[in-house]
């Protein structure tokens, strides 16, 4: 207690921020120019304080905070205000200083663990270099301390390991060990933890609150998730294109947001929402069914399109000198799918959701199991009845950068597969495509472009675009909106919904995310270490969890516990 | 560890014996008689031409040949050559000679490419990087043997910086001037290869961690950068150091260097069958072990690659 006093008068006494930014403006120079990334951005941290900044991709949210640590990218620079760092302006200050200053005064955790790690050093000689720039002792047992108090076990030894023996968690959490070795005053944690799935996020971030709560630091926490920065967060700040638009107390912010964009984050973060797009839809199922009694989505809404039986996946390991050991990737999974629905199987990284996916699709052998498309046994196919259910069962996936050829110009990504499947010709097969353009909201003028012209929401449109172009009666989803920001993701998820409704399309959602879960699914499979672990209808999985591990992955949803007036929900 | 190198040695026995079945009938299919070439445009008795083609045994159907071809390499009695020479002599003087050749030329492209690639790509889009970019490219557009009487003539004769020609007595300062011509090419690649990666790797988020951890920049671009982009610069040295075994005929030939290249280029011209697959043999045996060697490094390098899975 006599500690905790002590800390919060020195707070008290010691005014000055920690961190002051004033008027930022941050200018890159590129092939077509310059441009601000930017414009104005303003923030302050107190000692020990949490500040969050939240954003889409390409707000300035991540430009500022890497002007912070003096880490801008070369064609980069500060064009406008200050950087203060407890009082001293490094906006423009000298490499020397800012070597100095970083690690010891400044700690960074970066946001992909896979790709921030140097895959040629052993973790510990990565956590030594550490302290021996910022003039730490260096020997083994501190290397092994700063590794187990960022909370990995068995750290001695681990540290001998390389990165790609570890797994994500381990590996964000030899970062933050990075990070936090020296006691720095700020740290600035970038998405720390959007790589990774929600149950090592939670784990990985309440050990980050206890760390710097601990040793006092302050943290600028950057996030494009509105409900983690405010279950994390003290104050959260709002930037949308290079402004700081709205800045608080995150309760306040979120029960009473202001701005306009703000308010359009709050309303589509899908943390925050309930199954605000569920409820819509079944209105509008129940109000085609008055004008039209036999809709396409109900008519055969009893039949079960998929019916998978005790599916079971084993891949076999080797294990040195030529032994092999059989693991199971899928164990005994069976589910029925039907028509007109989504299923969504949920689990996290490992779980053998994904090759479920890939034996519905037929791209993957069940080892055991039987997998029944429309009354038929799938592991029968061949040859032509293949490419007819190829017909039937389309696939849109989670990278919509690297899903889509970047030789292949719109048209013809769409085309292609009517083109494989000889359907129509070419006068017919561009009237389909641009048909299916309009479904997707695209522009016709789409067409003669290619998709690294596009941003990742219009690339997924087109994914699903030319999923839908053979007319399919299953489209399995594969973390199809994982990689996209908030808003888009709304965007496409109520793109699907619609296409539902008006094409009668039964979805198999693959994902880790539980808040698209809930606003997109009819029925919800949890899936751990290969086997089912929980079925039922989303309702009563989310409101009734019977499974300790269905449990944990609920609670794990950030934001998840916070409590918002039933008028912004 | 130990059976993977054990495994790739092995390996070398069908690739040996497949390379040494195929050059050795090509050289047997090979047009003319290289008896009555020895003879130019004198014609000897019949008794005297029966009698060397006994001793090389070319009376003897194809197969009987390459029967006694191998006996002979495996019981190390590689016999005269038409000069009535000892192969394995002569080929004793001539590899340590290429061997030192190909060293000095690899030390000068890995030095140089290495260095002034690094400099390249640390500086990419500057007058440096611009000016060695260009300059490079002359270098691989210019054609060995132009560059080698161009050396030869400015640097050997008019400068007299260094002897034009080699002849007998090959000792690593004799061979400086080949040793860069025969360099100067891979040089060119190993140049644009490292700076390619450097620039490339400059980027990568685990640089910026180190960066952002408080490292100096020398540190950042030893420990984080350097390491990581030498991964593919040295598989194409190792690759490359195969090649310069084999002898540059054409560098060998304008610097009069007594070296494989040279023995191979007569042993060709006089259709001598077992020199060349005598000579295409131990050069087998050099790819090998080199590239074995390479795959090690890489490991070493790289921890990511294992190879006792």
């Amino acid at each position: 207690m006599a500690s905790a006093n002590i800390r919060i008068d020195e707070v008290a006494a010691q005014v000055r921020p920690i961190l002051e930014i004033k008027d930022l403006a941050i200018t890159f120079k590129t092939g077509s120019g310059e441009v601000k990334a930017v414009k104005n951005a303003h923030l302050t941290i107190m000692p020990g304080e949490t500040v969050a900044i939240v954003g889409e991709s390409g707000s300035g949210k991540s430009t500022t905070a890497l002007a912070a640590i003096g880490l801008l990218p070369n064609n980069g620079r500060v064009s406008g205000g200050q950087i203060l760092l407890d009082g001293e302006d490094i906006s423009h200050a000298p490499e020397k200083r800012m070597i100095e200053l970083r690690g010891s005064h400044i700690g960074m955790v970066p946001q992909d663990p896979m790709s921030n790690l140097n895959p040629v050093w052993k973790i510990g000689y990565q956590v030594r270099e550490t302290l021996k720039a910022n003039g730490r002792p260096d020997g083994p047992e501190d290397v092994a301390r700063a590794l187990a108090e960022a909370g990995l076990p068995d750290a001695a030894r681990r540290a001998k390991q390389y990165p790609h023996e570890f797994s994500g968690g381990m590996r964000q959490r030899a970062l933050i060990a990075i990070g936090l070795s020296c006691q720095p005053k700020l740290l600035i944690a970038d998405e720390p933890t959007s790589a990774l799935d929600v149950t090592v996020q939670r784990k990985i971030l309440d050990h980050l609150d206890t760390m710097t709560t601990e040793l006092g630091t302050s943290v600028l926490l950057i996030t494009h998730d509105l409900g983690l920065a405010a279950e994390r967060a003290d104050k959260v700040v709002v930037m949308y294109q290079g402004n700081v638009v709205e800045a608080g107390p995150s309760l306040e912010l979120l029960r009473n947001p202001q701005h306009p964009y703000t308010r359009r984050l709050v309303e589509s973060a899908p943390s925050l929402a309930s199954r605000r797009i569920q409820v819509a839809k079944e209105q509008g199922v129940e109000a085609s069914d008055l004008l039209a009694p036999v809709s396409v989505a109900k008519a055969r809404a009893t039949d079960e399109v998929l019916q998978i039986k005790n599916l079971r996946k084993v891949y076999k390991l080797r294990q040195g000198l030529g032994q092999t050991a059989d693991f199971a990737a899928v164990d005994g999974v069976s589910f029925h799918v039907k028509r007109g629905t989504t299923t969504a199987i949920v689990g996290e990284s490992g779980s053998g959701k994904s090759t479920v996916a890939k034996m519905v699709l037929q791209l993957e052998k069940p080892t055991e199991g039987q997998i029944v498309f429309d009354g038929v046994d799938t592991a029968g196919l061949k040859g032509k009845d293949l490419f007819k259910f190829r017909r039937r069962v389309q696939p849109i996936f989670q990278d919509p950068y690297g899903s889509l050829d970047p030789m292949y110009n719109i048209f013809r990504t769409i085309e292609e597969p009517l083109r494989v499947h000889k359907i129509g010709n070419a006068a017919s097969r561009q009237k389909k495509v641009r048909e299916l353009l309009d479904q997707v909201a695209l522009p016709q003028s789409m067409m003669q472009r290619y998709p690294n012209e596009l941003s990742g929401g219009q690339r997924q449109r087109i994914a699903i675009a030319r999923a839908l172009a053979l007319d399919p009666e299953v489209i399995i989803c594969d973390e199809a909106v994982s990689a996209l920001d908030v808003l888009v993701q709304a965007q496409v998820l109520n793109l699907l919904a619609d296409l539902q409704d008006n094409l009668g399309l039964t979805y198999l959602f693959i994902t880790h995310d539980l808040a698209v879960v809930r606003q997109i699914a009819d029925h919800v499979c949890v899936m751990e270490k290969g086997k089912l672990v929980e079925t039922g209808s989303t309702d009563s999985v989310f409101d009734n969890p019977r499974e300790a591990y269905t449990q944990a992955l609920l609670e794990a949803i950030p934001g998840g516990s916070l409590l918002l007036p039933p008028a912004v929900a | 560890m130990v059976r993977y190198i054990l495994r790739r040695l092995l390996q070398v026995i069908p690739v040996f014996l497949g390379t040494t079945l195929l050059v050795y009938y090509m050289v047997f299919a090979l047009p003319g008689d290289p008896i009555a070439a020895l003879f130019g445009d004198r014609q000897p008795p019949q008794s005297v031409i029966d009698a060397l083609r006994n001793q090389y045994n070319l009376d003897q159907p194809f197969w009987v040949q390459y029967g006694i071809f191998l006996k002979n390499l495996f019981t190390f009695n590689l016999g005269v050559d038409f000069t009535q020479q000892p192969i394995a002599a002569s080929l004793a003087r001539a590899f340590p000679v290429t061997a030192m050749l190909a060293v000095e030329a690899l030390i000068i492209q890995a030095v140089f490419g290495i260095a002034f690639g690094v400099f390249a790509g640390l500086r990419k889009g500057k007058l440096f990087d611009s000016t060695v970019l260009v300059a490079s490219l002359v270098v691989i557009a210019v054609p060995t043997f132009v560059l080698g009487f161009v050396f030869q003539l400015v640097f050997g004769v008019q400068l007299g910086w260094a002897k034009p020609t080699v002849g007998a007595n090959a000792d690593w300062g004799n061979l400086i001037l080949p040793a860069v011509v025969l360099g100067l090419v891979s040089f060119a690649y190993v140049l644009r290869l490292t700076r390619a990666s450097v620039s490339e790797n400059m980027n990568a988020d685990y640089v910026r961690t180190a960066t952002a951890k408080g490292l100096s920049r020398p540190r950042v671009v030893m420990a984080h950068i350097l390491r990581n982009s030498l991964i593919p610069v040295v598989t194409y040295l190792g690759a490359n150091l195969g090649g310069l075994m084999g002898g540059a005929i054409v560098t060998e030939g304008i610097f009069n260097v007594p070296g494989v290249g040279n023995k191979l280029f007569q042993a060709i011209q006089r259709s001598e069958g077992p020199t060349i697959v005598v000579i295409v043999s131990v050069l087998v045996l050099v790819f090998v072990v080199t590239n074995l060697l390479v795959d090690l490094l890489y490991a070493w390098l790289d921890p990511r690659i294992r190879y006792d899975q």
